[in-house]
C-alpha cells in the first residue's frame, strides 16, 4: 500500500459520503433497491417488456386458457386465456400510479399540516392533532371500503379513498419533529432576524423533516400498494379489465388448486413489490439514521 | 394517577363523540341518495321518496344529525336493509365470532413472536438472529389474503385437519349463549368437542391474520432487549453474579415489555381491522364478514355501524395500553400529563 493511499483512507468522510457507504454495505438495502427499481421499470416499460400485451385489457383467445407456466407464458394464462406474467407488468404500472396518486397527494397535505400544528402551537395545534387523532381512530380497511362502495368502486375513488385516510400518519409524524426541533437555537435565531413564518416553517424547518419523509414515503409505498390489492381483492377496487394484482388473485383463486397459478403468480408479485419497498425503507432508515 | 385515569377518559369520550360526528357527515356528503341506492335503479321514485321520509332523510341535516346521536346514546344504530333488523342487534350476534378471532391471534402472536424477538436478541449477529429476520421479514410483507389463500389450498391439498371455512362443524349442536365465545363456553359446559373444534377452525385464520404482527413484535422485542442489554444496572446485576437466566428475564425482560405492549395494543385494533379480509376468504361469520356484505349492498346504517363499533374497538384497545403502561412505568404518566 502506497502513502498517498493511507493518507486518503485517514481523510473524514462527510455525512452524505458516510450515509451512502453505510447504504451500500447493508446488502438487505441494496436488494431492496434493486427490487424497486425493477418494479418502477416494470411499471413504465411495460407495453414494451410484456410478451403479449393485448393481454392488458379485455382479450380473449378462449384456445390458450388455464395453460401451465411454460417458456411461452412464464406464469401461465388466465381463465380467458390472457398470459398472466404480462398482466403482472402492467399490474405493477396499476399498482404504482396507485402510489403516485395517494402518495402525491397525501404526503404534502399531512406535512404542511404537521408543520404548522407544531409550529404555531397552542389553538391551532389542539384543532389539528385532535382532528388527527380522531382519524387516525378510524380502522382504515373499514373506512376504505365504506367509502369506495359508497363512490362505487374504481381507480380513481379507490386513491381518494386511500389518501383521505393517509395524511394523518405524516402528520403526526412531522409535528413530533417539529416539536423537537422547535427548541433548537436555529430558530430562535430566524425568528429573531425577522424571518417569516413561512420562511421558518419551509427554509428551516422542512429541511430537517426530509430525511424522515423519505424514509415514511419508502415504507408507505409498500402499504399503499397492500391496502388498494386488499380492496380490489375484495371487489371493491379497481375493476375489471384492468390488470390489477388484487383482482387476479381474486380471480384466479376461483381456480384453485388444479390452476394454481392464475392466483399464486400475481400474488407473489404483490409479496415482491411489498418486499422491495420495505427492504429500501429500513436501508434507509439506517443510512439517514432517522426514527420513526 | 386518578386525575391521568380521568383526563384519559374524557379524551376517550371526545374522540369518539368526533368519530361518530365525522362518520355521520362522510356518510351524507357522498353523492348520491342513500334512498335510492338502497332501492337500486328499478325502483319508482315514489318508493324512494316513502324511503326517504322513513328513513328521515327529508329532514333538515342538523335534525338528522340530532336524531341519529340521540338513537347512538341509547345504543340504536338505525336498521338495517340488508337484514332488515336493528344494526346493533345484528352486531352484537356477530361480535363474539371476531371477538374470538381476534383475541386467539392475539394470543397466537405473543406466544410465537416475543420469544422470538428474545431469542434473537440474545444470539444477535448470529445465524439464528438471520433466521428469524428473514421468518419476520417474510410474515410483513406477506399480504393478509395471499397468506390467507395459500394456507386454503394447502389445506385443501394436503391436511385435512384443518377445516377450510366457518367457525364450527354444522353436525355440532352448541349453543354458546354465555359469552358468545366458543372456546371460553364450551370449556364452562364441559363440551371439549365443541373446544376441539373450535381450534380446528381457528387455525387457519388466525394464522393468515397473525403473521403481519408477528413480524413487527419479534422485531420491537428485539431491539428493546439489545437496548436494554447495555444499561447499567444489567452490567451491575452481572457483576454481582446474579444467574444469567435471572438478569435475562426477570430484569431485562421487564423493562424491555414496554415497548411491545404498546404495539399490541395497536395491534389489537389493526387486527380488527385485517379481520376484513382474513374473515371474508374463510367465511367466518363475524363482524367484518357483516361489513363487506352490508358494504357491497350499500346498506349505510349498517356500515356506520360496523366502522363505529371497529372504531370504538381501536380507541379503547389504546386507551387500555395507555393505563397499563401508566400502571407499570410512571414516567409514562408524567411524560403525557406534560405533554397536554
Amino acid at each position: 500500500m502506497s502513502a498517498p493511499d493511507m493518507i486518503d483512507a485517514t481523510r473524514s468522510l462527510t455525512s452524505r459520503q458516510m450515509a451512502l457507504y453505510r447504504f451500500t454495505r447493508n446488502p438487505a438495502a441494496l436488494i431492496g433497491a434493486v427490487i424497486v427499481i425493477s418494479v418502477i421499470i416494470a411499471a413504465i416499460f411495460a407495453p414494451l417488456l410484456a410478451p403479449f400485451p393485448e393481454s392488458a385489457g379485455s382479450f380473449v383467445d378462449f384456445r390458450n386458457r388455464h395453460a401451465a407456466p411454460s417458456w411461452e407464458h412464464l406464469m401461465g394464462t388466465d381463465n380467458v386465456g390472457r398470459d398472466v406474467f404480462s398482466r403482472v407488468l402492467y399490474g405493477f404500472r396499476v399498482s404504482l400510479g396507485l402510489v403516485v396518486g395517494v402518495l402525491g397527494v397525501a404526503v404534502p397535505f399531512g406535512v404542511i399540516l404537521g408543520l404548522v400544528a407544531g409550529y404555531f402551537g397552542g389553538w391551532t395545534e389542539t384543532i389539528i392533532m385532535r382532528f388527527t387523532d380522531i382519524m387516525l381512530a378510524l380502522p382504515p380497511l373499514a373506512m376504505a371500503l365504506a367509502i369506495t362502495a359508497v363512490l362505487s368502486p374504481n381507480l380513481v375513488n379507490a386513491m381518494i379513498a386511500i389518501t383521505l385516510l393517509w395524511w394523518t400518519w405524516h402528520t403526526r409524524l412531522i409535528f413530533r419533529i417539529v416539536k423537537a426541533q422547535m427548541n433548537e437555537d436555529y430558530v430562535e435565531a430566524a425568528q429573531v432576524a425577522g424571518a417569516s413564518h413561512f420562511h421558518i416553517l419551509f427554509r428551516e424547518l422542512l429541511p430537517n423533516c426530509i430525511s424522515a419523509i423519505a424514509v415514511k414515503i419508502s415504507l408507505d409505498a409498500g402499504f399503499v400498494i397492500l391496502f388498494g390489492a386488499s380492496l380490489s381483492f375484495l371487489g371493491l377496487g379497481i375493476q375489471p379489465p384492468t390488470p390489477d394484482l388484487g383482482t387476479m388473485v381474486a380471480t384466479g383463486s376461483e381456480y384453485m388448486p388444479e390452476m394454481w397459478w392464475q392466483a399464486v403468480m400475481p400474488g407473489l408479485a404483490i409479496l415482491y413489490a411489498i418486499l422491495g419497498f420495505n427492504l429500501l425503507g429500513d436501508g434507509l432508515r439506517d443510512m439517514l439514521d432517522v426514527e420513526l | 394517577m386518578l386525575f391521568y385515569l380521568i383526563r384519559r377518559a374524557a379524551s376517550l369520550f371526545f374522540v369518539l363523540f368526533g368519530l361518530a360526528i365525522l362518520i355521520f357527515v362522510i356518510a351524507r356528503i357522498v353523492p348520491g341518495d342513500p334512498a335510492r341506492i338502497a332501492l337500486g335503479p328499478l325502483a319508482t321514485s315514489g318508493q324512494v321518496t316513502e324511503l326517504r321520509i322513513e328513513m328521515g332523510l327529508d329532514e333538515p341535516f342538523f335534525v338528522q344529525l340530532g336524531t341519529y346521536l340521540s338513537g347512538l346514546a341509547q345504543g340504536d344504530l338505525g336498521k338495517s336493509l340488508l337484514t332488515s333488523r336493528p344494526v346493533m342487534d345484528d352486531i352484537i350476534a356477530a361480535l363474539p365470532a371476531t371477538f374470538e378471532l381476534v383475541l386467539f391471534t392475539l394470543i397466537l402472536q405473543i406466544i410465537i413472536s416475543i420469544p422470538l424477538g428474545i431469542l434473537a436478541a440474545v444470539y444477535r449477529n448470529t445465524w439464528v438472529d438471520n433466521v428469524i429476520r428473514v421468518f419476520s421479514l417474510v410474515g410483513v410483507v406477506t399480504p393478509g389474503f395471499v397468506l390467507a389463500i395459500l394456507l386454503q389450498l394447502s389445506a385443501a391439498m394436503y391436511f385435512g385437519f384443518f377445516p377450510i371455512t366457518g367457525r364450527l362443524d354444522p353436525s355440532i349442536v352448541f349453543d354458546a349463549d354465555i359469552t358468545g365465545l366458543l372456546l371460553f363456553d364450551g370449556l364452562v359446559k364441559g363440551r371439549f368437542d365443541v373446544v376441539g373444534d373450535a381450534l380446528r377452525h381457528l387455525f387457519l385464520p388466525a394464522i393468515a391474520l397473525a403473521a403481519g404482527g408477528i413480524g413487527q413484535i419479534v422485531r420491537i422485542t428485539r431491539s428493546a432487549m439489545i437496548e436494554v442489554a447495555s444499561r447499567d444496572f444489567i452490567e451491575a446485576s452481572r457483576a454481582y453474579g446474579i444467574p444469567e437466566r435471572v438478569v435475562r428475564f426477570r430484569y431485562m425482560l421487564r423493562v424491555a415489555a414496554v415497548a411491545p405492549l404498546t404495539i399490541l395494543g395497536l395491534e389489537f385494533a389493526s387486527l380488527i381491522g385485517n379481520a376484513f379480509i382474513v374473515e371474508f376468504v374463510f367465511s367466518w361469520p363475524g363482524i367484518a364478514s357483516y361489513g363487506v356484505r352490508t358494504i357491497l349492498q350499500k346498506d349505510l346504517n349498517a356500515v356506520i355501524g360496523v366502522v363505529l363499533v371497529s372504531g370504538v374497538f381501536f380507541v379503547v384497545a389504546n386507551l387500555t395500553i395507555d393505563i397499563v403502561l401508566g400502571l407499570l412505568d410512571p414516567r409514562h404518566r408524567l411524560r403525557e400529563g406534560r405533554s397536554k
